[in-house]
């Protein structure tokens, strides 16, 4: 049990931690590199919530591809430190930080005053996180939404295709 | 378990034709623009008719996934008549532009599929995925002038806001999904009107933040600020199909979501107050676009304004939450999209590379040198403004008696005071066309295909205003 | 075997951690680093999906996750060629120097 505890604790402060890193560098790589451990460690987050195989697609998906990609488009460009980290108009931003942040002490201040009581997993838990029950929902009452998402990656490709290329005709 | 497969056809079909036969054929055939074209006109017009066909055959297949016919086959028919003439409009303009890739028509008939989606959606992953395969398509569409800052800018600005609106819609379907413990409609349906969740807190805060992100995709207050850049920015044809598909999207995929979370007179004690919120909205989104339009002086940008607008008058069915108040949307819908496509394609038409001829004072004599034209404005200006016997006008007065029904007359009257301050731009578009010389001499104009979509719009304009009872048959069908 | 962490706690995590995405999105102005933001976002969403499935047993939230996955990668692919596009045209990343129309 405190074992458990211990892991959340570790993930969750490790992912705040990185999470904040990733917004105030300077530097896009220190960025880059810092939300690749943020997505590490929502996937140990996973795991302690006994999602094993969305622990998995995470690191691949989100730390293999897609920040390979943004890494990528970052060195291409040859990006340097920012010299101001902000600029837009201030008065804006700062406002707009005030009430995000209002957000997030608002839903911890009302979780804490009405907690929702559910203070284990449901059993459950640990079958339906299996690659097994993920694949067999997903290619039965999810069918419809998987095929979907294909043609959404279908129009994404086309669409960077067109963007991207230097000459078209 | 069950796919009822006459009533996906619709879905199916156009899926088969961009991703199985379309991709196909553009990969081995290069450069044939007007293959591709009629290609794709082609698959529009099919899944069409078979939206038509499905029309009656209402219930649910694909594991409850998705809806058929009913409202969803109606507003299928709608996207596809104005993909096609968008399409039919945009050939002349890209060859103008020098920039017709037959991408342009793949993206804009995926563009179409996700708003099938976001209009047959059962469950909330199906919504999540229909509007990001709309806004994907938009976001490149708006990015389709590679070469023109302005639309790299739209493109990007578009992008950015639009990923964040994202985050907070997916953000709030999370907490409806905990909250009631289900992705589907009906089952969220029933939690909500029995008003059983565990956590109403949660439940609360995550209908407010998918009104957020759906409000960002009608371009409702305060989240419309995206709306005049891009709509500026984005090459014309593409506002022109973003405001009224895009917008008509949207609005397909709000009623049925918040006749699901904002059952009007149930249960949840946050109804009364997300009524009120939504209604705060609309009444500050329609002052918000008619008075900023007033101000502008580009034509294209006193579109965008005016189609910010129109999402407030619009939301005025939502907040009634009564039948006739979805049935006055749908109705509306259907005018807004031809008013206004037929306004930007008239613009597309008079406009010249390098964004020439967009301002009021480009519009002066218009009816000298471009009788026909100036014409055909002038009555989508009537109509948007409100005036009989054109469709607008009868859209609206559903709209008015709808919120009045249910008791929220202060927003009729701020609809009315609204209507009457837009006169003064829409007018005034009018005026200079019909009363001021021209200036300098009148540029020749090639419409092409493009008459064939002002011709349509004109007719449903007149039609929708004049036998209103044509669509209004169709909504028996509904529900 | 289940564990005796509240819910809560997850659920005020993916609170903090959308937040800072947000923040990072209204605060910066390179738009890769927005781009980041946006995936902490998405991951934020992501947390609170698998969370509240593993609680309720309901294994939707994991299927929501893969769309949200999906989704995330497409928005990657256009978003960075839209980055590109515009660094073609003006030499920047910076989405204050690109104000044309005012942002």
């Amino acid at each position: 049990m405190d074992m458990h505890v211990l892991l959340f604790a570790l993930f969750a402060v490790g992912a705040v931690a990185s999470a904040v890193l990733t917004v105030t560098r300077r530097n896009p790589v220190a960025s880059a590199m810092s939300l690749v451990a943020h997505f590490f460690m929502l996937s140990g987050l996973y795991l302690t919530l006994e999602a094993q195989f969305v622990a998995a697609v995470q690191v691949l998906v989100y730390a293999g591809a897609i920040m390979v990609l943004v890494v990528f488009v970052v060195m291409l460009l040859n990006l340097g430190n920012e010299h101001r980290l902000q600029e837009r108009s201030s008065l804006r931003s700062v406002m707009g930080t005030l009430i995000a942040a209002l957000f997030a002490v608002q839903v911890i201040i009302t979780l804490l005053a009405h907690p929702t009581g559910m203070n284990a997993m449901s059993p459950q838990a640990l079958t339906i996180g299996t690659t097994e029950s993920i694949g067999q929902t997903l290619f039965t009452t999810y069918l419809f939404p998987f095929e979907a998402v294909s043609l959404l990656l279908l129009a994404a490709l086309i669409g960077s295709v067109i963007l991207a290329k230097r000459h078209v005709k | 378990m069950g796919i009822d497969l006459f009533g996906s056809l619709p879905l199916v079909v156009i899926w088969l034709a961009l991703g199985g036969v379309g991709i196909v054929i553009q990969a081995f055939v290069r450069d044939n623009t007007r293959l591709v074209f009629g290609y794709y006109i082609s698959t529009l017009i099919a899944t069409g008719v078979l939206a038509a066909l499905t029309f009656g055959h209402t219930g649910l297949t694909f594991d409850g996934m998705v809806t058929m016919g009913g409202s969803g086959a109606f507003f299928d028919i709608l996207f596809c008549v104005t993909g096609i003439l968008t399409m039919l409009a945009a050939r002349p303009y890209l060859q103008r532009e020098d920039s017709e890739i037959d991408e342009f028509y793949t993206l804009l008939v995926s563009a179409v599929s996700g708003m099938m989606l976001m209009a047959h959606a059962n469950n909330l992953v199906v919504l999540f995925v229909g509007v990001e395969l709309m806004s994907i398509s938009f976001y490149v569409m708006a990015g389709f002038f590679r070469k023109s800052i302005r639309s790299i800018e739209a493109a990007l600005k578009y992008f950015l806001l639009g990923a964040f609106a994202t985050g907070f819609l997916v953000y709030g379907m999370a907490l409806v999904y905990g909250s009631t413990n289900a992705l589907d409609y009906a089952t969220i349906t029933s939690v909500v009107r029995a008003g059983t969740t565990p956590f109403p807190m949660l439940l609360a805060a995550g209908v407010t933040l998918m009104a957020v992100g759906l409000c960002f995709k009608i371009a409702a207050f305060p989240f419309h600020q995206w709306a005049p850049d891009v709509y500026q920015g984005s090459p014309t044809v593409v506002s022109a199909f973003m405001s009224t598909a895009g917008k008509a999207a949207a609005f397909s995929a709000f009623i049925p979501a918040f006749t699901m979370l904002m059952p009007v007179g149930a249960g949840a004690s946050y109804v009364m107050n997300m009524q009120l919120a939504l209604a705060v909205i609309a009444a500050v989104t329609m002052l918000v676009g008619n008075i900023s339009a007033v101000a502008q002086s580009n034509v294209k940008r006193m579109l965008a304004f005016s189609s910010v607008a129109h999402a407030g008058y619009l939301l005025m069915g939502i907040v009634s939450g009564t039948a006739a108040g979805h049935q006055a949307i749908v109705f509306y819908l259907t005018a807004y999209t031809f008013m206004q496509l037929g306004a930007f394609v008239i613009v597309s038409i008079l406009e010249r590379e390098n964004d020439g001829h967009l301002e009021f004072s480009d519009y002066a004599g218009l009816s000298k040198t471009h009788p026909v034209l100036a014409f055909l404005m002038a009555m989508f200006m009537f109509s948007l403004a409100g005036i009989p016997p054109f469709a607008g006008f009868f859209g609206k007065y559903m709209l008015f008696i709808a919120a009045i029904d249910s008791g929220f007359t202060w927003l009729t009257i701020i609809a009315v005071v609204s209507s009457v301050i837009s006169v003064y731009f829409y007018l005034g578009l009018v005026v200079k066309m019909y009363f001021s010389d021209p200036v300098g001499e009148g540029h020749a104009t090639n419409p092409g295909t493009a008459a064939l979509t002002l011709g349509v719009a004109a007719a449903f304009t007149v039609l929708l205003g004049v036998l209103p009872s044509v669509l209004q048959s169709m909504f028996t069908a509904f529900h | 075997m289940p564990t005796t962490i509240p819910l809560d706690w997850y659920l005020m995590l993916s609170a903090v951690l959308f937040v800072t995405g947000v923040i990072g999105v209204i605060t910066r102005r390179n738009a890769i680093i927005i781009f980041m933001s946006l995936e902490l976002m998405l991951n934020a969403v992501n947390l609170t999906m698998v969370s509240f499935s593993a609680y309720n047993g309901n294994i939707g939230g994991q299927m929501f996750v893969f769309f949200i996955m999906a989704v995330a990668a497409a928005e990657a692919a256009v978003g960075l060629a839209i980055v590109l596009a515009l660094f073609r045209n003006k030499q920047t990343v910076y989405v204050d120097e690109v104000n044309l129309m005012k942002w």
